[in-house]
């Protein structure tokens, strides 16, 4: 036993206080709001066919929020929350990620589940009240809308855990806000796949506000990305209104996971131009100076921009563009309101795989006694 | 056949199932190298290595969140919370997710996994490891939770669960873990989901129990001079209303048992389910013995707190002296 020694203090030595981890965190812009472009980081990243179709998903994204927003306000569809301003993370993300790579979102990421194939009237049919529109087909791999906020991204975890577990090259890519960044799941998520090399990459779509919560409450570091160093992973920040920068950080984010099955976490800087949901109006919370200074931030105005300085693009093109959108967008809006409300029986049919003999008498009850017939009443609500 | 006790039980049905089925794998603190601390996971980590045996950080939401995404991926995930009292931080998972994916995707996406947790007082633990919470679990739509009593019935039902299409939630009586042996047939065998098991038959009343309290009521049952059948749940839900509402139309008078809390315990719904189906079958009111409406206490109270033979008695002859 050195007890003794221990006790004894010697004044002899000197300890000086190490440094025994330093960070930094990178910030990624290749095109920034003015258009200036990075050829460095760029070059060959987006070939000009593929960014002209990426802006036309934006556009047509875009617009299925005006439609989408005029759909609430007369009634014909419940609680929606807008995108607007944040269609470049997700997209970005989509585009570089493998088709049979898992995408598992919350509900700002409208943008990259159209790419993935997600029919447009499955989003509708979310909001409009409707359990079908989160029926994700299997050839999609896209988990359905989240709106327990902060809790999927332990679901990503664990679905790229099973890619692992089977020896598969699937990864998962998961995306949330950075009020979600505030919540323990979170921390759970970045803790699991970063001990357990989990194939995972974690997107913060960093927008500025958790409804009416500015991101200094939620974080009063100077970045929400340096939330991953405590877990021992990469992180970084980028400009998640760039679509170059969104594709280049979620590629290579991939290629990590893929190679050495370890996660990311990437701050997608990004700003919700929108209301959190159309039952909010933050007009009561956050100064129009802020919102305009975004607004000349927009992913889609940089990169029309840039399609038009390469002579891509141009008013004409522009102007049909929108005529096919705004036929697509209404189409999808008219497919979604022509499917009829299902049986009552659907409420019980998914309970479990196989209904137990109390629930079936519910069930069977309910279809005696019901009172359908009865209009819906339509309430706002978060 | 094997003579062996409620964690053997365990520990040869999960053997059984991760050599049947790969997707199989178990999670969750200590249960690897240190075989959980119950011992229920001992050897297994060793046997059938840590990519299937995994130690998760200290984490219960994480546990069962990344748990629902392995099932979502086509895994059968085991994952062991280990005491009780440590689903609170899970239950948002549980509830939010495991319950409702099924229904929020219409079937597209399903969570089969099996959360075994450890039950109950009666070991002398601390704080928060003692519990019952059982009727909270039951109450949420979507999840099936089921509480063996026995050794044989602990194997045939954790690889029904394991099997199920759906979310359960396997409560292990942890009073009962080391408490008895029975012959347990080394052979795989299932005992269904939502089936209620009679442990003995009688003619003067009905005991209807689950878990670790089936043996306080066979005790009391010993106890007693009257015919008295006793009806073990198993599964808490979805419950086999037919096996109590059965025997309450034969005996007439029914007794309820269980440790949990008595206000919006299982009780309360067995009882209210006996009003539905047995009213002028019954010759008393029906009887409830259970914990109390308090915290559960430290554990040099808690032997007043679970019911016993004792109390049990004294239902029983309230009921049949009404």
């Amino acid at each position: 036993m050195c007890v003794r020694a221990l006790n004894t203090p010697r004044y002899t030595f000197t300890m000086p206080i190490q440094t025994v981890f330093k960070a930094e965190i990178e910030r990624i812009s290749i095109l920034d709001e003015h258009c200036e472009f990075d050829e460095k980081l760029g070059a060959g990243l987006i070939p000009d066919d593929d960014l002209v179709r990426l802006y036309e998903a934006m556009s047509s994204c875009r617009y299925l929020d005006e439609v989408a927003f005029k759909l609430q306000r007369s009634g014909r569809m419940g609680t929606y929350p807008q995108n607007m301003g944040q269609e470049a993370a997700s997209l970005g993300a989509a585009y570089a990620l493998r088709s049979d790579d898992w995408l598992v979102t919350c509900y700002r990421e409208n943008c990259g589940l159209f790419w993935r194939g997600v029919p447009m009237e499955s989003i509708l049919l979310h909001w409009m009240g409707d359990e079908r529109g989160n029926a994700m087909p299997a050839a999609h791999y896209a988990t359905p809308i989240a709106v327990p906020i902060g809790t999927q991204m332990l679901h990503a975890t664990g679905l790229a855990w099973a890619s692992k577990y089977r020896g598969e090259s699937r990864i998962a890519c998961t995306f949330f806000g950075d009020g979600a960044s505030s919540e323990g799941d979170f921390h759970e998520a970045a803790n699991f796949a970063a001990n357990l090399d989990i194939p995972v990459i974690f997107c913060c779509q960093s927008n500025s506000w958790a409804i009416s919560v500015p991101q200094r409450i939620q974080c009063s570091a100077p970045t929400v990305a340096q939330r991953g160093i405590a877990y021992g992973m990469p992180c970084m920040q980028v400009d998640g209104n760039d679509i170059f920068a969104c594709v280049y950080a979620v590629k290579n984010a991939a290629a990590r996971a893929r190679e050495s099955s370890r996660p990311t976490f990437i701050e997608l800087v990004t700003y919700r131009l929108g209301d959190h949901t159309t039952a909010d109006d933050a007009r009561r919370y956050r100064d129009q100076a802020e919102v305009d200074l975004w607004k000349l931030r927009d992913p889609l105005i940089r990169t029309r921009k840039l399609l038009e300085t390469k002579r891509l693009w141009d008013s004409s093109k522009e102007d049909a563009m929108r005529q096919r959108i705004e036929v697509s967008v209404n189409a999808a809006v008219s497919r979604a309101e022509e499917i009829a409300a299902p049986p009552t029986s659907d409420v019980f049919d998914h309970t479990f795989a196989q209904l137990p003999p109390d629930l079936v008498r519910q069930r069977d009850s309910l279809q005696t006694h019901s009172l359908a017939g009865e209009q819906p009443v339509h309430t706002e609500g978060h | 056949m094997a003579n062996l006790n409620l964690v053997q039980a365990i520990n040869l049905a999960l053997i059984q199932e991760m050599e049947r089925d790969e997707r199989v794998l178990l999670l969750g603190e200590d249960v690897g190298l240190n075989g959980g601390v119950f011992r229920v996971t001992e050897g297994l980590q060793a046997r059938f290595g840590a990519r299937r045996v995994v130690d998760t950080p200290l984490a219960e939401s994480g546990i069962i969140g990344t748990s629902i995404g392995l099932a979502m991926g086509g895994l059968r995930p085991v994952p062991e919370i280990q005491f009780e009292g440590f689903l609170g931080p899970a239950y948002d998972q549980i509830c939010s997710h495991a319950a409702r994916m099924r229904t929020r995707t219409r079937s597209a996406f399903t969570v089969p996994l099996t959360i075994r947790v450890p039950v109950g007082g009666g070991i002398h633990a601390p704080e928060l490891h003692s519990d019952s919470p059982e009727a909270i679990y039951a109450h949420q739509p979507g999840i099936k939770v089921v509480m063996p009593s026995s050794p044989y019935d602990a194997k045939g039902l954790l690889i029904s669960s394991i099997r199920d299409p759906d979310p359960v939630i396997y409560f292990e009586p942890k009073r009962i873990y080391r408490a008895f042996r029975e012959e347990v047939p080394e052979d795989e065998y299932t005992i269904p989901i939502g089936k209620a098991r009679t442990v003995c038959e009688g003619t003067d009343l009905t005991i209807v129990s689950w878990g670790s309290s089936v043996i306080q009521c066979m005790q009391a049952i010993e106890k007693s001079n009257r015919s008295i059948e006793l009806i073990d749940l198993r599964t808490i839900y979805p419950m086999d209303i037919d096996a109590v509402t059965e025997s309450v139309r034969k005996t007439g008078r029914c007794v309820i048992v269980h440790e949990a809390p008595r206000t919006c315990g299982l009780g309360a719904e067995v009882a209210a389910t006996i009003m539905e189906h047995c009213f002028l079958h019954l010759e008393a009111p029906v009887q409830r013995v259970s914990g109390f409406d308090t915290i559960m206490p430290y554990y040099k109270l808690e032997l007043s707190y679970l019911p016993d033979a004792l109390r049990i008695g004294g239902a029983i002859e309230d009921a049949l002296t009404f």
